[in-house]
């Protein structure tokens, strides 16, 4: 009798393990694959033309070098110029840090009066931008192309930040209202009766506790903004085109022999400061999570 | 002396929603008025009305003698503890406490003194450089008030502000703002649903409900005479009887004649009313109605019941029995010989009962 308890526990001990380890093993070759196109990636870059033209796909560079990522980033050419991805990484610098920061900002003001100065209509102004997440790119494209060009932001960096803002607006606003319809609305009272004003309860009653919001506001918009292709496409020219765009150029320049290394690296410049992003401020994200509990 | 506050004709509406009707309630200076009634009865609403967080719809408000009907919170000279305490959580307990005096451009010298004497009147010095997330419920309450002492306002509105805490603590609050109000004679408007809360704490009690007044007056009066039935049955626990009851015009007074079921109806006489309609609720509460062993006077009626429960609860005994087809408690000395099921002497206090109009549930007056 005791026995047989003693073998059935073991059994299941055995086979708990064994399902543990399944798991992991499971886990692992999905891990793999997803890795697979990263690893292609970084490895093509590493190689030289010639090494790209004999050697196999997968396998590792025999001689290491950096003159395709150098490449990517000095001297490629887009088009009929040739000075790499640099000026167009710059360029989408200078419109992602300022678009981001201004729509989040907006954001908060509007989820703050949204969810904490209820007015007449509140709702259906926040119903409609909430709509406004809705609308596709592809719609807006025209109408904001003769928008610019009567604002006299046709082609230029400004014009491309005033159409991320606006854009981004809608979900900033929806991520910031979501947070603060979760913050007692005790605390904004209670200010008042302390007697703080509208921006002085925001500055230092409301923002303060706003950490997480921002950091996920920041990484979807920085991340939207970055990778944008279609407004990049549409609304700049020839100096003032961001990354995605370049990159596009630098592919698809087809003179003379395909330089897959040089592609390679282009790619992964133009994605690591959106990798970068998500890996600063996700760290920021799980702290901000765990201690800026409102209720305690 | 003016009122300290004065409400007339106040009405208050969501749409077409009443939430408050016609509410008209004074207050003098050192008054302890407390707001009370079931949830949804429209007293937290009042209380954001005087704190000028809600708008009103119609009627006036005033404060120390001043008009602050219109007047937006910060100026109408009030501070507010909340329910939830509403502590800023990344402010420290200190700051908590002085950011009222900061918003309102007090010195640095003057925040520090202040801040000094109300931690040591409520005992939180140790506490002062701790956040809101590191203080228990107790503690977290006590910052609260110190963020209403510390402004020194004309008027402290408090909403439910003991509702979070573990009975024990609630006891023992209770006590703290009793003799915080003793001793610094403030004048404060209390919200809460626990009518122990009501009676223990205020000097006037406003019972309301469905956004009506139903009752002003001092404890004792809202205890011994309330109005109607639904004050008599939500003041007071174990809850007033309320027994359905005949009354016939027997000489100098009135028979009230109370059915039993299965026996002779129980017959009190009341000389001191001069008139009552036929049908009536007869209103008695548990003490009124004693043991008549231990009971003895001049305007005792006592008379043979049969006891169904009886309930122990340490200094009193509780002791249940039918009249008038409604359970009526009767609260007895500790030591009572009451057994279940068998006859037992009752001696009801003639002098304390009270009556309603069973139609309208109306108090009616014995003159």
């Amino acid at each position: 009798m005791t026995d047989n308890i003693h073998s059935a526990s073991q059994t299941s001990f055995v086979a708990k393990l064994a399902l543990r380890w399944g798991l992991y093993i499971l886990l692992f070759l999905f891990a793999l694959f997803y890795l697979m196109p990263l690893f292609v990636m970084v490895t093509t870059s590493l190689k030289s033309l010639d090494e790209i033209r004999t050697g196999s796909l997968m396998a590792l560079p025999r001689d290491v070098t950096f003159e395709a990522w150098s490449t990517a980033w000095s001297s490629a050419c887009t088009g009929i110029k040739c000075e790499g991805l640099r000026p167009y990484f710059w360029n989408s610098v200078l419109l992602a840090v300022p678009a981001v920061l201004i729509s989040t900002m907006i954001g908060a003001i509007n989820g703050y009066v949204i969810a904490k100065w209820r007015f007449k209509g509140a709702n259906l102004i926040f119903s409609l931008m909430l709509f406004g997440c809705f609308i596709p790119f592809q719609v807006v494209l025209l109408p904001m192309a003769q928008m610019l060009g009567l604002m006299g932001m046709a082609g230029s960096i400004t014009g491309l930040i005033f159409v991320h803002v606006v854009y981004g607006i809608g979900f900033t606003t929806l991520f910031f209202r979501n947070y603060y319809v979760t913050i007692p609305t005790e605390l904004v009272k209670a200010a008042k009766v302390d007697g703080a004003g509208f921006f002085r309860i925001l500055w230092e009653i409301i923002l303060p506790l706003s950490l997480p919001i921002f950091v996920v506001t920041i990484i979807w918009q920085f991340t939207q903004i970055w990778n944008d292709f279609l407004f990049g496409v549409s609304f700049s020219q020839a100096g003032t085109q961001p990354v995605t765009v370049a990159l596009n150029n630098i592919v698809n320049s087809t003179t003379g022999v395909k330089e897959y290394n040089v592609d390679m690296a282009s790619a992964i410049i133009a994605a690591l400061p959106t990798l970068f992003v998500y890996i600063v401020a996700g760290k920021y994200f799980i702290r901000g999570l765990t201690a800026g509990s409102v209720k305690g | 002396m003016a009122p300290i506050l004065e409400i007339k004709n106040l009405y208050k509406n969501y749409g077409s929603l009443n939430i408050l009707k016609d509410v008209n309630v004074s207050i003098g200076s050192g008054d302890f008025l407390v707001l009370v009634g079931p949830s949804g009865c429209g007293k937290s609403t009042l209380l954001n009305c005087i704190a000028g967080l809600e708008p009103i719809s119609g009627g006036s408000i005033e404060i120390a003698g001043q008009d602050m009907t219109h007047v937006s919170p910060k100026n109408r000279n009030i501070a507010m503890v909340f329910q939830s305490y509403a502590l800023y959580p990344t402010m420290t307990v200190a700051k908590n406490i002085t950011f009222g005096l900061k918003v309102r451009g007090v010195e640095k010298a003057e925040q520090d003194t202040k801040l000094a004497e109300v931690a040591r009147q409520l005992q939180i010095q140790p506490l002062l450089s701790r956040r809101p997330a590191q203080l228990s419920g107790g503690q977290r309450q006590r910052v609260a008030m110190g963020r209403a002492l510390v402004r020194d306002p004309k008027l402290f509105l408090f909403d439910e502000p003991l509702s979070n805490l573990d009975a024990k603590l609630r006891v023992e609050m209770r006590t703290e703002i009793k003799k915080l109000h003793q001793n610094l004679g403030a004048s404060m408007v209390y919200v809460t649903h626990d009518q122990i809360e009501a009676m223990t704490l205020a000097t006037k009690i406003v019972v309301m409900k469905g956004g009506v007044v139903q009752q002003i007056g001092t404890p004792a009066e809202i205890y011994s005479t309330p109005s109607n039935l639904f004050v008599a049955d939500f003041m007071g626990s174990p809850a007033m009887n309320l027994i359905p009851a005949k009354a016939k015009k027997n000489g100098t007074g009135y028979n009230i004649v109370i059915e039993r079921a299965g026996g002779e109806p129980l017959v009190l006489h009341d000389r001191r009313i001069k008139k009552l309609p036929s049908n009536v609720v007869v209103g008695l509460r548990p003490e009124d109605i004693g043991d008549a062993q231990y009971r003895k006077g001049r305007d005792l009626h006592v008379s043979s019941c049969k006891v169904g429960v009886v309930e122990p609860a340490g200094a009193d005994t509780f002791v249940l029995m039918s009249l008038g087809g409604k359970e009526v408690t009767a609260r007895l000395h500790a030591e009572t010989g009451a057994i279940p099921g068998k006859e037992m002497k009752f001696a009801f206090d003639m002098k304390k009962l009270s009556y309603f109009d069973a139609d309208t549930g109306d108090r009616l007056e014995l003159q």
